[in-house]
């Protein structure tokens, strides 16, 4: 009785299977990319969205002490060497 | 034939520490491989033209865990069969494997005319309809009848894993279909 159930299982599967393959025939054996993919994967190394996630990932406070300090340093340049002292 | 071999070495090794050039002729030797195995996986080619990009994308980061021992071909098609794992997880499933794919990818001829369009099209939604685990295991082992072993290697997963996987995916298939009036 249970090897009837299992032989019923794996005709059900078989028969699924032989309708899917019907359904969808295979790809040919070796499908070729329609040109050259080489000239894409060089751009998208150029635009790694590593570097641009971690510049994101700066606040933007930050960037604007950042600012400040530049100002600051372009502003009054005899400071500088007094702030360093104190950093 | 020795110094092929060499060469492909000294690549593979040049490639772990993070070499362009390697990188590059590694590319170009396995674009093609790479490309052909996510088209029958998505079956569009201009979503397996944007995958194999980023399943190489995915390698160029992961290039100094790269063990050259185990060979390149096998851990890129795992690589990219994860990149078209998380891709199709993306989607939604209607969309995701609807007819207008298949009709786009060169294929010879089904092998029954006598299968109707409104049949093979509702097989075609069941698929798209199954998660992307049970579909992939399908359409690589039953659509385009991998060996069980290289489906298992790409998926990360035993062989005896991949069986269940197919079997569950053909017992889902065959409840929609039935649902929809059609007996396998």
């Amino acid at each position: 009785m249970n090897n009837q159930g299992t032989a019923n299982r794996e005709q059900g599967t078989e028969s699924m299977e032989n309708l899917l393959r019907r359904a969808i025939p295979r790809l040919e054996d070796d499908p070729v990319p329609p040109h050259d993919l080489w000239p894409a994967m060089q751009a998208r190394l150029k635009s790694d969205p590593q570097l641009t996630t971690r510049l994101r990932a700066v606040p933007w406070f930050d960037w604007a002490l950042v600012a400040g300090l530049a100002v600051f340093a372009i502003a009054f340049p005899a400071a500088v060497p007094m702030l360093l002292y104190y950093l | 034939m020795g110094t092929m071999e060499e060469q492909t070495r000294e690549e593979l090794e040049q490639f772990c520490f993070g070499n362009e050039t390697a990188f590059e002729a590694l590319f170009r030797r396995h674009q093609r491989a790479v490309y052909g195995w996510i088209l029958r996986i998505v079956r569009d080619p201009g979503t397996a033209e944007d995958l194999t990009i980023e399943t190489f994308f995915r390698i160029h980061r992961a290039h100094a865990r790269f063990d050259p021992a185990r060979g390149f071909e096998p851990w890129a098609r795992r690589i990219a069969t994860h990149a078209a794992l998380d891709w199709m997880r993306a989607q939604r499933p209607e969309t995701a494997m609807a007819d207008e794919f298949f009709a786009a990818v060169p294929s010879p001829p089904a092998s029954d005319p006598a299968l109707t369009a409104e049949i093979r099209r509702a097989v075609v939604l069941a698929l798209g309809r199954l998660p992307p685990k049970l579909r992939i295991a399908a359409s690589l082992a039953v659509v385009e009848e991998r060996p069980y072993k290289e489906v298992a290697s790409a998926l990360g997963i035993t062989k005896a894993a991949v069986k269940l996987r197919v079997f569950r995916a053909m017992r889902r298939l065959r409840t929609d279909l039935e649902q929809q009036g059609i007996r396998p």
